[in-house]
């Protein structure tokens, strides 16, 4: 071994297994260490903010739902609630508290699909099919309710697409007291695997400063130990009655990372059920025909229900001028939509402020000296979705 | 009656073309290649509920110089399209291609400067699978039509040779090199 090996630049990506998507990284090798790390991103930029741009509110929901195709409903979520603020309309409780237990369970199925991919890459092989076992449920509860798995698009603008199906919440409350047992089994295979342990401890620690320098959110930034929860910070949906905790890491490493999100999917099952405990009968969008389509049935039988459901399906829901930013807590950090309305029923500017954009900025500095091999370790656990970064 | 009798209860006569088709559907293996939100879909399919071990196909190879079946699982942009094409042509023949979800069919609801509007214009496409994200029965049902479509394949007595090569794959092929 010469005393300056020479360095190597290998691509990985855009097409590799454990990139989560299309993330080219350009890698600057001595040896196994990495040197510099440059990531390329891009090339699952599809123009979905100029996209909206030509639609009505209404048809920009379904390309939310596609930019963390990992969590949809959350990006509903976040979308809907910039409308909403700036047409100026609250939804009824009911609609409030079902979007609270449909929001959590995206969270709980977005960390699933991390929890399998990330023990995945490092090595474990069962991890990923436990996750899958417990996510498919997820999936059959949203296809039940919106008829759609990956994407359930079952927020609107006002309120809720339909009412929830008779038996849902009995099997949701099933759920919820069954997962708990589940995730025993994933930290029977992980918490204190020496494997696990070696590949993830002290990886990627971030401290508080390095947090709130490159503005990271979610858990990564709760790994550090910095108590940044949308939910708590600045509650929406009515989050400030849950009864919930807020999980922080100490060391800020990969581990830590781990944990917090294991206890997340923990804290999200409990505001489900609390959620589930109060939710009332009623209506499930508010009642303005400005903003709600009318019912079905009146459409058929009522001129003034036809006008109306003419009218929001020709023209769209008219969002008076001004603009307005509003941040959710998604599954892999915060989530903001910034909207300028010109008055008209189409946005002249959306914008998204997602999580794994911003977040991935970190990796370079994270992976800079450490093996080639963490590099993995890495990716996943920032959690990034190449849809969420590209947009 | 002899030996005619002792053949019919151990030997299966075939023709060539029959038992070789018989053997490349039985063990199709799938490049790991994922896009976009498909991918996630494809990714089901290949995990314990759906299970696509049951159809042969469970060894999904990181390296498409093993692989013989491209999954176009989601939406190409043309930032990614040379990269699709180079990962095709380092497929080994032969090999097929299906295009999952609406996206690698036809552009799907992303009709912007960013996206190509349907795989099928710069690779030969075997199988489309609609939807958007289709269901893993779908994708399922995408392959097994890949299987009876692969069943039929007169590889031998097929006059033009048994590679397509769309004229644009070959341009962009020119063009790179």
């Amino acid at each position: 071994m010469s005393q300056h090996p020479e360095r190597l630049i290998v691509n990985v990506g855009p097409q590799h297994p454990s990139t989560h998507g299309v993330l080219r990284v350009v890698v600057e090798l001595e040896g196994e260490v990495v040197v510099r790390c440059t990531p390329d991103i891009g090339y699952l930029h599809r123009g979905i903010e100029k996209l909206m741009e030509a639609r009505t509110y209404q048809q920009c929901l379904p390309l939310t739902d596609r930019i963390d195709y990992l969590a949809g409903s959350a990006n509903n979520l976040g979308f809907v609630l910039a409308v909403e603020k700036l047409l100026g309309v609250e939804v009824p409780p009911r609609a409030r508290l079902i979007r609270v237990i449909i929001a959590e369970m995206t969270r709980i199925a977005s960390h699933l699909f991390w929890l399998g991919t990330h023990a995945h890459d490092l090595g474990a092989m069962t991890p990923l099919f436990y996750a899958f076992r417990e996510r498919e449920q997820l999936m059959d509860l949203f296809e039940a309710v919106a008829g759609g798995r990956l994407f359930p698009c079952y927020f609107r603008i006002g309120g809720l697409a339909r009412d929830l199906p008779e038996g849902w919440t009995t099997e949701v409350r099933r759920f919820c007291r069954t997962f708990p047992e589940k995730m025993k089994d994933y930290e029977t295979l992980l918490t204190h695997n020496p494997i696990w342990i070696r590949r993830t401890r002290d990886v990627g620690v971030l401290t508080v400063d390095e947090v709130l320098d490159y503005a990271l959110s979610g858990p990564v930034a709760r790994g550090s130990g910095i108590a940044w929860d949308v939910r708590r910070a600045d509650p929406y949906c009515g989050y400030e009655e849950f009864d919930f905790q807020v999980p922080v890491g100490q060391n800020g490493d990969t581990y830590d990372r781990y944990m917090v999100r294991m206890e997340e999917m923990r804290q999200s099952c409990r505001i489900i059920l609390q959620a589930l405990d109060r939710l009332p009968q009623g209506d499930i969008a508010v009642d303005d025909p400005t903003v709600t389509y009318p019912k079905k049935t009146d459409v058929y039988t009522k001129i003034e229900s036809l006008i109306q459901h003419f009218l929001l399906v020709e023209e769209g829901i008219r969002v008076p001028e001004g603009e307005v930013f509003h941040h959710t807590e998604a599954p892999k950090g915060e989530l903001a939509f910034y909207i300028v309305s010109d008055g008209t029923s189409k946005p002249f500017r959306a914008r998204a402020r997602t999580p794994s954009f911003v977040n991935l900025q970190v990796l370079s500095k994270l992976a800079e000296g450490r093996l080639l091999s963490d590099l993995i370790a890495l990716i996943g656990t920032i959690d990034i979705v190449l849809a969420d970064v590209d947009r | 009656m002899g030996i005619e009798e002792r053949i019919q209860s151990q030997v299966l006569t075939s023709t060539l073309e029959r038992f070789v088709n018989w053997a490349r559907k039985s063990s199709v293996w799938p490049a790991t290649f994922g896009l976009a939100c498909c991918a996630i879909e494809m990714i089901c399919t290949a995990a314990n509920r759906f299970d696509i071990a049951r159809f042969g196909m469970e060894a999904f190879r990181a390296s498409p110089r093993q692989a013989d079946l491209m999954i176009v699982a989601g939406t190409v942009t043309k930032k990614m399209l040379p990269a699709v094409i180079r990962i095709y042509e380092q497929m080994p023949e032969p090999k097929w291609v299906i295009a999952m979800g609406a996206c690698a069919c036809s552009g799907g609801i992303f009709r912007s400067y960013a996206v190509v509007q349907g795989i099928d214009r710069h690779l030969p496409v075997d199988v489309y699978v609609p939807g958007c994200p289709p269901r893993p029965e779908a994708l399922l049902y995408g392959i097994l039509k890949l299987h009876e479509k692969i069943q039929k394949d007169p590889f031998l007595t097929r006059k033009e040779g048994p590679v397509h090569v769309p004229a644009e794959v070959q341009v962009v092929a020119e063009a790179r090199s």
